[in-house]
């Protein structure tokens, strides 16, 4: 399809093409305080409407504003969009936009041969090509070759749209991120409206800037109208998404909604004591607005303070939440076995980032899991779940929510940051559809023990204020049955036996592990949390090839599902990605005596699903002998 | 809501109980002599005269052995991790504000380990009763330095004397803007549990410093101030509105010279040139509780400051009612389906 447009000087007409694509990654990159953020969630904000299936992944330096131009200080926004069921945010990209050398220099080796660069060449002069240690300037030598350069002056050209506006050129160049996310709205075949009522909305109330912002989007529109730089536009059609109402959501999004909802459908009051954390620190800010639902944020002293503040609330009757992320989870470790021991429900959500230490706070790594399992002083068994994508946050945080109240437990959720930041569409369900998951509070005063027992082992929950009940509990041992301290021998034994039974008991309680291809074969792609996208899209390509592999995810980290140790002894050959030293794999053999190999990555990034797809051939190969 | 809001109890509704109600069916295994007892007691008999339900008062302790608290009372009681009291307490209020919150906890449990937590409980100024027995030594794990040690004490982790300078509590709590602030001691019951009760009128974070002998690890260590004989030449009851008069003979007064405090004798000055108490002021609920800090001046005891201040439960439960009155509706279904949302049709697209 190709139409014709009247080019700038409205001498000529331009011949602009059309090309249907099914699939789409463009990255957006820059200095962090080039907004590039906000241009990434504002064109997938407009994609989601549009239809496509997608999957976002932010990437930016844990400095607010690293020094603008340097390798260190690029930020980027990686989108994944598609006309078919997606899973990650991309392999490479087809499309990069470069606000300056050095985020050309970080991103060029992820591009595909032959892809788009626009490249702001206002940024492209000494001072930014020597920060990105460039010797020469790449758009005048050949280093780009096997790529399509578009130079566009980016700068120059949103201060010319902007220059009858009474705005310093400083505060011009400010909007120059949306010029490019009006060139891109205009090459991706996305309109414009959403964005513009976006602008109206968030700065209405400083017309210059709102002004500003509008003017340099439909600049940036215009430009690739009629300049004759551009002649192709790209169209990606709607995907086949199962019917429904759709939004976009990030994992923290996602994770608080979950809360919000758990505690609803618990018919308690909601609390979260919680510590600002990157990459968790969007949860208590998300849940800090959404007080009307009867929700409760204590921004605590410390991390400690945040979780004996959740325990003290739920102690007093609350659904009680504390979020955080590894350092933080250190912080939490005693008081979670204060919980655990009190038996009081508790969800501690640890969205976990690159460590140890402080180690790379921005970025995403699963390496928390032996912490979640078995980081506490004493025989102190807590639950653990894992979510797996943005959405999957939601319905992780209800369950862990669902299993704290009922066995009376502190339950822990593991997300990370790739999750918690990136996007999907998410299906939303029916509050209707959401499952009762309230539990009555003790309610005979005469036969009431706090350590008394139901049939799947959780002691009663008697809540301040009620009369009658009035009890002592604390992290001393507990005698069975009345709650009194006991340091008798026997009862220990008998109480640290009884709190592991009551947690491998869950094991009857939650969905058994389902299988994503042949039930049994040549090998199987053992995962969990975040890696769930990357790990799918490449069995997806595997088993397109006619090749015996299976995806297995791991939700539920503890109790494992019964069924998973016999799974897993159907395959000749395991892999199991993880984004940290082989942590499932060690507890799978530990549990089940299988023997797995361990796909390391602890580089800060995600798997792409071609690493995944390139180790399972290799195995395939080597050790499996596979046909095709 | 004001103290004499909170203060007006309904007294046909709520059940009356005694001193002995209070107690637990536990053996209170505080060794014989301990100060803790007088503690114990003293609650036991202020709370009836509260003008609270009995299943409304919770009793949250951290770690040492005055947080064996919980234990030996028959309400509901949280015992929780050392230094954490302060925390758990302010999330229990927070989440539960009917209740009557009391915080048993230690110069060490308080200060050392969970200084964070308290300086914070004061600044939010969440309803809560902090009681910290100051007993100037780690006592359960036999007799280690704690904050509040004197500097050059000699003590199991300080044979040749402790180097570090000593806190002094009711210093801490004002400058952490906490809005009442007394001290009491074991030896003086009458006067402590007239403090309690001072501490469950107050609207807001109350502290007390009690000062509370440890007969095993510190004996002695207030004598001076508990002693019949010392006692009046060496300690000062504050009482607001009162001249600032002590000494067996109440031969003696507290004035100010410039900002400074003077101990003068009434035989040279009359009342009306004394200091007169005034809870309602931070600055000379300072003067007051540096005095001591040198030689020749009593121990102040009694009420430093008790002055109102936004209470954060209140606060927060008021932002709450708000954003519940807000339109749009707080049922799930609006929750999830707000924000931007597109509709997938049965056939695909959109």
């Amino acid at each position: 399809m190709a139409t014709t447009v009247e080019t700038a000087d409205g001498q000529r007409t331009k011949s602009v093409k059309f090309v249907e694509l099914d699939d789409v990654t463009i990255r957006f990159a820059g200095d962090s305080g080039d907004g590039m953020q906000l241009t990434g969630t504002q064109f997938t904000s407009t994609t989601a409407q549009v239809g496509n299936d997608l999957s976002t992944f932010p990437d930016y330096p844990s400095e607010i504003r690293a020094p603008s131009g340097t390798l260190y200080g690029v930020s980027g926004f990686q989108i994944h969009f598609s006309s078919r069921s997606i899973h990650t945010p991309g392999d490479r990209f087809d499309t990069l936009v470069a606000m300056n050398p050095a985020a050309l220099k970080v991103n060029l080796k992820l591009l595909h041969e032959g892809g788009n660069i626009i490249v702001n060449t206002d940024s492209f002069d000494a001072k930014n090509l020597k920060l990105a240690k460039y010797d020469e300037n790449p758009l005048d030598d050949d280093s780009l070759k096997g790529y399509k350069v578009f130079p566009v002056p980016i700068t120059s050209l949103t201060t010319r749209a902007l220059e009858d506006l009474d705005l310093s050129t400083k505060e011009m160049q400010r909007s120059k991120n949306f010029f490019a996310l009006g060139l891109l709205y205009w090459m991706y075949n996305r309109p414009m409206d959403p964005t513009l009522e976006w602008i109206k909305e968030k700065f209405g109330k400083n017309e210059l800037v709102m002004k500003a912002n509008e003017k340099a989007l439909k600049a940036g529109y215009n430009f690739g109208n009629i300049t004759e730089t551009f002649t192709v536009r790209y169209n990606v059609r709607s995907a086949e998404l199962p019917p429904g109402k759709y939004r976009n959501v990030t994992g923290n999004e996602a994770t608080s909604l979950g809360m919000v909802a758990a505690t609803m459908k618990a018919k308690l009051p909601g609390f979260l004591g919680s510590y600002p954390i990157t990459p968790a620190s969007e949860i208590l800010q998300e849940l800090s607005r959404l007080k009307k639902y009867n929700f409760r944020t204590f921004q605590a002293e410390d991390e400690i303070a945040g979780i004996c503040t959740a325990i003290g609330a739920s102690y007093g009757g609350s659904l009680a939440f504390t979020t955080t992320s590894g350092p933080g989870m250190a912080l939490k470790t005693e008081a979670i076995g204060l919980a655990l021991m009190v038996e009081l429900p508790l969800v501690i959500v640890d969205v976990q980032r690159g460590g140890p230490s402080t180690g790379l706070p921005t970025k995403t790594e699963q390496s928390d899991l032996y912490q979640a399992i078995l980081g506490r002083n004493g025989e102190a068994p807590v639950p653990v779940l894992a979510a797996c994508s943005p959405a999957n946050c939601f319905y992780a945080a209800f369950e862990a929510a669902r299993i704290a109240l009922k066995y009376m437990t502190p339950v822990i959720l593991l997300t990370d940051g790739y999750i918690a930041n990136g996007t999907e569409p998410w299906m939303l369900p029916h509050a209707d559809d959401l499952p009762d998951i309230s539990v009555p509070f003790a309610d005979d005063p005469e036969n009431f023990k706090p350590y008394l027992r139901d049939d799947h082992l959780s002691r009663p929950w008697a809540v301040p204020g009620m009369e009658g009940f009035e009890h002592r509990i604390g992290g001393l041992e507990k005698q069975h049955v009345t709650g009194n301290v006991s340091h008798d021998p026997a009862n220990h034994q008998f109480m640290v036996e009884m709190r592991a039974k009551k947690v491998a008991g869950i094991a009857d309680d939650i969905p058994v592990q389902t299988v994503f291809g042949p039930n049994e074969g040549d090998l199987a792609v053992v995962g969990w949390g975040g890696t769930y996208g990357a790990i799918r899209t490449a069995v997806e390509r595997l088993q397109a090839e006619g090749k015996s592999v299976a995806h297995v995810h791991v939700k539920y980290l503890n109790p494992f599902p019964k069924n998973l140790g016999t799974i897993l002894r159907r395959y000749k050959k395991l892999l199991i990605p993880e984004l940290n030293l082989g942590q499932l794999a060690y507890i799978l053999r530990a549990t089940y005596r299988v023997e797995s190999t361990t796909f390391s990555k602890v580089q800060g990034l995600p798997f792409t699903p071609m690493e995944i797809e390139d180790k399972a051939n290799e195995i395939l190969k080597n050790h499996v002998g596979a046909r095709g | 809501m004001s103290n004499e809001e909170k203060q007006a109890p309904v007294q046909d509704q709520i059940k009356t109980f005694t001193a002995k109600d209070l107690a637990s069916d536990q053996d209170v295994r505080w060794c014989p002599g301990c100060g803790d007892y007088s503690m114990l007691s003293q609650l036991q008999r202020a709370l009836p005269e509260a003008g609270v339900r009995k299943e409304n008062i919770a009793i949250v302790a951290g770690i040492g052995c005055s947080s064996r608290f919980p234990y030996y009372m028959s309400t509901y009681g949280f015992h929780g991790i050392h230094g954490r009291a302060v925390a758990i307490a302010s999330g229990l209020k927070s989440a539960h504000r009917e209740l009557s919150v009391w915080v048993a906890t230690g110069d060490g449990d308080c200060l050392s380990i969970g200084g964070n937590h308290f300086i914070h409980a004061l600044r939010r100024n969440i309803d809560i009763n902090i009681m910290m027995f100051n007993n100037r030594i780690y006592a359960l794990t036999k007799g280690q330095y704690s904050p509040t040690s004197d500097h050059g004490q000699k003590t199991k982790t300080s044979p040749q004397g402790v180097v570090d300078h000593p806190f002094n509590p009711v210093i801490i709590a004002l400058g952490a803007e906490g809005t009442f602030v007394a001290r009491s001691m074991d030896r003086d019951p009458k006067h402590l549990k007239e403090m309690m009760l001072r501490m469950h009128q107050h609207k807001g974070t109350s502290y007390i410093d009690v000062l509370q002998n440890c007969v095993i690890f510190n004996d002695g260590v207030y004598d001076l101030y508990t002693n019949k004989e010392t006692r009046p030449d060496n300690t000062i009851y504050l009482e607001h509105g009162k001249p600032l008069v002590f000494g067996k003979e109440r031969d003696k007064g507290l004035r100010l010279d410039g900002f400074r405090p003077q101990v003068v004798s009434l035989s040279e000055y009359s009342e009306n040139d004394l200091l007169v108490h005034d809870e309602k002021s931070k600055e000379l609920a300072f003067i007051l509780a540096h005095m001591n800090d040198q030689p020749g001046f009593p121990m102040p005891l009694g009420v430093f400051l008790d002055i109102e201040r936004t209470v954060y439960e209140d606060e927060l439960q008021a932002q709450i009612d708000r954003a519940i009155g807000q339109k749009g509706g707080s049922d799930l279904e609006s929750l999830l389906h707000g924000g931007q949302t597109w509709e997938i049709e049965e056939n695909g697209g959109n």
